[in-house]
């Protein structure tokens, strides 16, 4: 337990850092990188036309069913959900005057809706803020693979922003 | 006391005990493929880790699956909390293990849609145990609900509720391993 949270103080200050210099540079791709799992999973968060996309690239590890090579729901779950976090935290680096008081969403409810199965390449997500209030902002998030217009899962998600 | 009613006592308290462990033995073996089948075999649920601790009779349809605290899952930075993707694949995983656990033949199964509530952040560096239990199964759709907790199943950090395509003219590719359990 105090390696783990010596640790997490230690990566603290870095994502902080992180943070700070994606804010400046108005580039948030850095951000996947100092985020554990994201690095873990090969998800990458770059802008395209102003739009937050996260792409995960294939790896054979994201395999759920091994007959059909399809990718595991779990993972297309977990993008979703890394789209609209990171989404809501690049909008909210980019409204905040300063670094101070910048809140890092916390996730209260996905709700995910597998629509087609996810075939093994690399599959990508974006994410539109519904409602953002003061305390509650709701996200809307939806991952494609080849076809923007055919997605293969949407989720839609709550999170506490205050 | 007779000693022949000693002797039959014995001999049936022996084979009692014999009994138990063969129980036993076979309780484990079964507990095994059915960890080779929905853990192993699967490549997504051998990264995240995952481990069969418990699972239900046949035909009951509930199983519990162990999430190892790994630094790499962690999503938030700054706290140590893990991110809830894991926790989504994890209880993704156990759901479906638990409708795949409780159907009369082993038949492919999709999930359709599921829900996530976080009731709280996991404590860093403490594992999770990913509990599931199919309530319903029809023809073509199967209903699971399951938790997330930390050792205590009245604590628990996550609630999630699935439906699961089920297949009924495709056989799963776990039956393999799975035809004796």
């Amino acid at each position: 337990m105090s390696d783990v949270s010596t640790k997490s103080a230690g990566s603290a200050a870095d994502f902080l850092t992180v943070l700070a210099e994606a804010k400046r540079t108005r580039d948030p791709s850095g951000i996947a990188d100092a985020v554990p799992y994201l690095r873990a999973m090969g998800i990458e968060t770059r802008l395209h036309d102003d739009e937050l996309v996260c792409t995960m690239r294939f790896s054979e590890p994201l395999i759920g069913n091994f007959a059909i090579r399809a990718l595991h729901g779990g993972t297309l779950g977990a993008l979703l959900e890394s789209a609209a976090a990171t989404t809501l935290l690049w909008r909210a680096l980019l409204d905040a005057p300063s670094m101070e008081g910048l809140v890092i969403p916390r996730v209260v409810s996905v709700t995910v809706d597998y629509l087609r199965t996810g075939r093994a390449v690399d599959t990508h997500a974006r994410a539109i803020v519904t409602s953002a209030g003061r305390r509650v902002a709701r996200v809307r998030a939806e991952a494609w693979q080849d076809d923007r217009e055919r997605p293969v899962a949407a989720a839609n998600a709550s999170f506490l922003v205050g | 006391m007779s000693d022949s009613r000693d002797d039959s006592d014995d001999a049936r308290a022996s084979r009692d005990a014999r009994d138990d462990e063969r129980h036993d033995d076979e309780q484990a073996a079964r507990l095994r493929r059915i960890d080779d089948a929905f853990t192993k075999a699967i490549p997504y649920n051998a990264w995240l880790g995952l481990q069969t601790v418990e699972a239900g009779a046949k035909g009951e349809g509930r199983i519990v699956l162990r999430l190892p605290f790994r630094a790499e899952l962690v999503g938030n930075p700054v706290t140590g909390v893990l991110h809830g993707g894991p926790i989504t694949a994890a209880m993704d995983a156990a759901c479906g293990a638990s409708v795949f656990l409780a159907l009369r033949e082993p038949l492919r199964i999709a999930t359709l849609d599921l829900r996530i509530d976080y009731l709280r952040g996991a404590t860093p560096g403490v594992d999770l145990f990913c509990r599931a239990e199919c309530v319903r199964i029809t023809k073509q759709v199967a209903f699971a609900r399951g938790t997330t907790d930390q050792g205590d199943p009245d604590d628990p950090l996550a609630v999630v509720a699935a439906t699961f395509m089920v297949f009924r003219d495709q056989g799963s590719v776990l039956a393999e391993g799975m035809k004796r359990s």
